[in-house]
C-alpha cells in the first residue's frame, strides 16, 4: 500500500454564517473574506504539514488545483510543489493535477511537471484532472462542450512533449505550435506516472485504461457511496483484459485518528462539520455546466459527485452519521485500522489519499492524527496486497544519487552559516 | 403543425422542422431552451406565410451536434438549412440565442434573405449591463427572468411534465443538460462572438422587438441594436419579458405582419 498525505488547503476563516450568508464557497465567494495576512501564516503551517508528512513517514505529499474558492488554496499546485520539491527528499510529490485544459498553451503544463520531476530528483506523480467544473467552466471560461475535446488535445499535445527528441510542429484545434522542444524534459522515462482524477465520468476509465494511467476517485461522500462507482471501474477493468493491481485506482479518504473513539469525535468533529457545511457549500448552478458531463454519463446514472441533494444533505449529517456511513474514517486506532481494511479491500485500491488536516483543524491536531496515523495504523496497512507488492508501475523512480537539499539547508543552519 | 425531417447537403446534419402554411416563406430560430409544445405564434403566423421552424441539433429530434463547435459553424448550418428546404430569400426570425443566429446569417450573405426580425436576440454584451449567467441557473430559476408572468413560464418551460415523478426529472434534466450544452458553444461564458464588428454587413430591412419586461435582457441592448443597425426599426410589448413570442403572441403577430408586410 501507498499511503499520500494530501492537503486540500482550504480557507480556515470562512464565519460561522457563512453558509447562511453566501451563495457559494467557489466561484462568487466574496474575496473580502481572503486576509492575504493570515494567508501567508495559513500557506506555511500547510506545506509545514505536508514536510512533517513526509517526516513521520508517509509515501507521498499531496497537493491539487482549485480556483476562486475557499475550499482549496492552490490555483497553481506547482508553486507549492516546488516549495517542497526543496524541502523534502524522500516522499513523492503527487501532484493531483494540473488542469490542462486550462492551460495555454499546455506545454506549459509538460515544462513545469519536468521542472518539478528535475528539481525533485524524479519524485514526482503527474495529475492530469479535467477540474471541477466550477473551476474549468465557471471560473476559467472554457465551453463545457468542448472542455473534454480541449483535454484529449493537451494530453496528447503533453504526452508528445516528454517523449519526443526532435522538435516538432503540432497542429491542434485549439493550440498550433510550429516548434514543440521540451526543455527541461522529465527525470523519470517515458514520464512521471500519470493519475488522472476522477469524479464519475464513464469515459475516464477507458482513457485511464488506454494508457495505463491510474484512476483516482476523489470523492467527499466516502468509500461506502465510493464503491459503486469504483465497482463499475474493476468491471471495466475486467472487460478489457487489464490486469486487476490494486495499484490502478487510488482513492481519496477524509481520516481523523485519536487515541480513542469518544476523543476523535471530541478533537474533530468541529472541524469535518466545518468542512461539509462551509467548504462544500457549492451554488447547485455551478457543480455541473450542461455539457461538461457527456450525455452517456448523465444517462449511466454515475453522478455520486455534488450534487443538489447532495448538497441539502451535507448540513444535517451528525457525526455518527458521517462516520457510520463513511464520508469519515475516525476513531482509535484500532477502528481506524478496521475501517481502512474495509475500504482497501472493498474498493480494491492501492493507493489511498488521505485526508487527514479537515476544515479549520488547528495545527496540532492535525499533526496528532497523522502521527497517531503514521505509527499505529499505516504499519499494519502495508502489506494488505502481498501479490502485487512488486507493482511500481504506479509509483515514482527517483534517481539513487538525488540530492538532498533540505538537508544542507539545515546544516548551514546548524553552522551558523544561516540566520536561524 | 406537422414536422419532417431533413438532412443538410454535404454535412449531412439531420433536423427536424416544423412546417405549415402558404405564401412568403418565413423561417424561425428558436431561442436556447428550444421550441415548446405548443406554440400558438408560429400557428398564427402560418396564416399568412408559408411557416419553417427548424430545431437545432441536440434540441428535439435534430442530432448532429457535435459537427458543429464555433459561431461560424452554426450560421453556415443555418444558411444549409435553408438550402435544404430548397428557399430563395426567406424571412428571418430569431429569437434569443436564434436572434443572434439569425443576424449572423444576415451578415454573412446580406442578399440571401428579405427581411430580418430579431426577438430578444442575444450576441451584444454591454459591460454595464451584464446579463445574467443562464448556465448557473437552478431549474427554478428561469422563469422569473424569461416570463413577465411566472407561473405561466413554469408551465411551459416544464412542457407539463410532472417533475415530482423522478423518472420524468431525469429525462427533463437530460434534454435540458443536451440543449444547454449545444448553446454553450456560441454563448458560454459570455454570449459575444464579436458580431458587433461584422454588424456593418447586414443591411436586410430588420425590426428589432423587446418585451418591456425583459429580466434577462434588459432593453438597453435594444437600443443598441438599433444604434447598430441603423435601419432597423423596435417594437417594444407590453406586459412581456424575455419571451414576447410566448408571452403576448397577439401583439407579436400583429408586430410582425405589419413590418413584412
Amino acid at each position: 500500500m501507498k499511503f499520500t498525505w494530501f492537503n486540500l488547503m482550504p480557507w480556515p476563516y470562512l464565519p460561522d454564517d457563512f453558509r447562511e450568508k453566501n451563495h457559494s464557497v467557489w466561484v462568487d465567494i466574496p474575496n473580502t473574506l481572503y486576509d492575504p495576512k493570515k494567508g501567508h501564516q495559513v500557506y506555511h503551517q500547510y506545506m509545514d504539514q505536508l514536510e512533517y508528512a513526509e517526516s513521520v513517514g508517509f509515501d507521498g505529499i499531496g497537493c491539487n488545483e482549485h480556483h476562486q474558492n475557499g475550499y482549496g488554496l492552490m490555483p497553481s499546485p506547482n508553486i507549492i510543489a516546488a516549495g517542497l520539491a526543496r524541502r523534502t527528499s524522500q516522499a513523492a510529490i503527487a501532484v493531483i493535477g494540473n488542469s490542462i485544459a486550462l492551460y495555454n498553451p499546455p506545454i506549459r503544463v509538460a515544462e513545469e511537471f519536468a521542472m518539478l520531476d528535475v528539481i525533485s530528483g524524479g519524485r514526482l506523480l503527474a495529475g492530469f484532472p479535467v477540474g471541477t467544473s466550477m473551476d474549468t467552466n465557471y471560473c476559467y471560461g472554457q465551453i463545457p462542450a468542448l472542455t473534454r475535446d480541449k483535454y484529449a488535445e493537451a494530453h496528447e499535445l503533453i504526452r508528445r512533449a516528454w517523449q519526443e527528441e526532435e522538435p516538432f510542429a503540432f497542429d491542434g484545434k485549439y493550440n498550433q505550435l510550429r516548434y514543440v522542444n521540451l526543455w527541461p524534459k522529465p527525470i523519470q522515462k517515458p514520464h512521471p506516472p500519470i493519475y488522472i482524477p476522477g469524479g464519475g465520468s464513464i469515459e475516464t476509465w477507458d482513457f485511464c485504461l488506454d494508457y495505463d494511467y491510474n484512476y483516482s476517485y476523489l470523492s467527499f461522500t466516502g468509500y461506502l457511496r465510493g464503491k459503486k462507482l469504483l465497482d463499475g471501474y474493476w468491471d471495466r477493468v475486467a472487460k478489457r483484459g487489464k490486469d486487476e493491481s490494486p495499484y490502478r485506482g487510488a482513492f481519496a479518504q477524509t481520516i481523523c485518528v485519536a487515541e480513542t473513539d469518544q476523543e476523535a469525535e471530541k478533537l474533530y468533529a468541529e472541524h469535518v462539520s466545518y468542512f461539509y457545511n462551509r467548504c462544500l457549500h457549492i451554488h447547485g448552478g455551478f457543480a455541473d455546466a450542461p455539457g461538461y458531463r457527456t450525455i452517456k454519463t448523465l444517462q449511466a446514472n454515475v453522478l455520486t459527485a455534488i450534487s443538489e441533494d447532495v448538497q441539502k444533505l451535507f448540513p444535517t449529517l451528525t457525526w455518527k452519521q458521517l462516520v457510520d456511513e463513511g464520508y469519515v474514517i475516525a476513531g482509535s486506532p484500532a477502528t481506524v485500522r478496521d475501517r481502512m481494511k474495509d475500504l482497501i479491500k472493498g474498493l480494491h485500491v492501492g493507493h489511498i489519499f488521505c485526508l487527514i488536516h479537515v476544515g479549520n483543524m488547528p495545527d496540532w491536531k492535525t499533526r496528532y492524527s497523522t502521527k497517531l496515523f503514521a505509527e499505529k495504523v499505516m504499519p499494519y496497512l502495508r502489506d494488505m496486497w502481498p501479490e502485487w507488492k512488486d507493482d511500481n508501475r504506479w509509483w515514482c523512480k527517483p534517481l539513487e544519487d538525488r540530492l538532498q537539499p533540505e538537508k544542507t539547508i539545515e546544516q548551514a543552519r546548524q553552522d551558523g552559516r544561516l540566520p536561524l | 403543425m406537422k414536422s419532417r425531417m431533413i438532412e443538410t447537403k454535404r454535412r449531412g446534419i439531420n433536423v427536424r422542422v416544423f412546417e405549415a402554411g402558404s405564401g412568403a416563406p418565413l423561417v424561425f430560430l428558436h431561442g436556447a431552451g428550444g421550441l415548446f409544445a405548443e406554440n400558438p405564434f408560429l400557428d398564427r403566423l402560418a396564416e399568412r406565410y408559408h411557416v419553417f421552424a427548424p430545431e437545432l441539433p441536440a434540441y428535439g429530434e435534430s442530432t448532429g451536434e457535435e459537427l458543429l463547435e464555433d459561431m461560424l459553424d452554426f450560421t453556415l448550418h443555418g444558411w444549409d438549412v435553408v438550402a435544404a428546404l430548397g428557399l430563395s430569400k426567406p424571412h428571418l426570425i430569431g429569437h434569443s440565442m436564434g436572434g443572434m443566429i439569425a443576424a449572423e446569417m444576415a451578415c454573412l450573405a446580406p442578399n440571401d434573405l428579405t427581411k430580418l426580425v430579431l426577438v430578444a436576440p442575444v450576441g451584444l454584451w454591454i459591460p454595464e449591463h451584464p446579463i445574467p449567467d443562464i448556465f448557473a441557473f437552478l431549474p427554478h430559476e428561469f422563469a422569473q427572468y424569461l416570463f413577465y408572468d411566472r407561473a405561466q413560464g413554469e408551465a411551459l418551460l416544464t412542457g407539463g411534465l410532472d417533475l415530482k415523478n423522478p423518472e420524468a426529472l431525469s429525462e427533463f434534466y437530460i434534454a435540458n443538460s443536451r440543449r444547454l450544452s449545444m448553446a454553450g458553444k456560441i454563448l458560454f461564458p459570455i454570449p459575444n462572438r464579436r458580431l458587433s464588428k461584422r454588424v456593418y454587413r447586414l443591411t436586410a430591412p430588420t425590426l428589432v422587438v423587446w418585451g418591456k419586461n425583459d429580466l434577462l435582457i434588459p432593453t438597453v441592448y435594444a437600443a443598441y441594436w438599433q444604434k447598430l443597425i441603423p435601419q432597423a426599426q423596435l417594437t417594444l410589448i407590453d406586459k412581456a419579458a424575455h419571451m414576447p413570442p410566448y408571452e403576448q403572441p397577439e401583439a407579436f403577430v400583429t408586430a410582425v405582419t405589419r413590418f413584412l408586410g
